[in-house]
């Protein structure tokens, strides 16, 4: 099944999970990341339970915050 | 100080000041498009983004912006290569937990600070995984 991610093709097993995505992208701080899906927000209590499909484009962004002290 | 240099237009320069001065008393933010060709990074565009904790101490960026703002570089044939915020009562140097919310080390990070209202201070910096910390030369162009 091919995919992507940041706009690069990717090939992974059908029925693949956000979750397990993650996993084996290997992103750092996940609990960073904010996902979409064709544009879409994907809410983190879902992750486990959303599978990417033939074709999808999905994104990984980290948040962005920080403070003076 | 490393290698790699950011070039930025001045009025782009102009465009983050002007923001962050608007945003006062609290911190602002934005993002920045742009390359990367070997050790040069240019800046392409400036995106204004709302500084979502409305804080003089914090800030955070709204999701939202952030991929629309991705979305538009990408259309543009460019990435987001950096971001800026600023610090309204302090130096700029990346605070601790500037450092800790630094998860890519391949990014700019910018810092304006606005201390000395009439001495804005504009530096960018690279954070890498072990939040080690390096000045990186902005050239104006």
């Amino acid at each position: 099944m091919t995919f992507t991610i940041a706009g690069e093709k990717k090939e992974y097993e059908e029925g693949i999970t956000l979750k397990e995505l993650i996993e084996k992208e290997q992103i750092d701080n996940p609990d960073y990341v904010t996902v979409t899906i064709n544009d879409e927000f994907i809410d983190k209590e879902t992750f486990a339970d959303t599978r990417i499909k033939e074709g999808d484009a999905v994104e990984f962004l980290y948040f962005m915050g920080g403070g003076a002290n | 100080m490393s290698e790699i240099r950011l070039i930025m237009k001045k009025e782009d320069y102009e465009t983050i000041l002007e923001h962050c001065r608007k945003g006062l008393p609290n911190e602002a933010c934005g993002l920045l498009a742009g390359t990367v060709e070997g050790n040069v990074k240019t800046v392409t565009k400036v995106y204004l983004l709302r500084n979502i904790d409305e804080s003089n101490e914090h800030f955070s960026m709204d999701p939202k912006e952030q991929f629309a703002a991705l979305k538009d570089a990408r259309a543009a044939g460019v990435g987001l290569i950096g971001n800026f915020h600023s610090h309204p009562e302090s130096p700029s140097r990346p605070s601790e937990e500037d450092k800790r919310l630094a998860f890519d080390p391949t990014f700019e990070y910018l810092i304006l600070s606005l201390q000395e209202p009439d001495n804005p201070v504009l530096k960018a910096f690279e954070v890498d995984k072990e939040k080690n910390v390096f000045v990186h030369e902005i050239e104006y162009v």
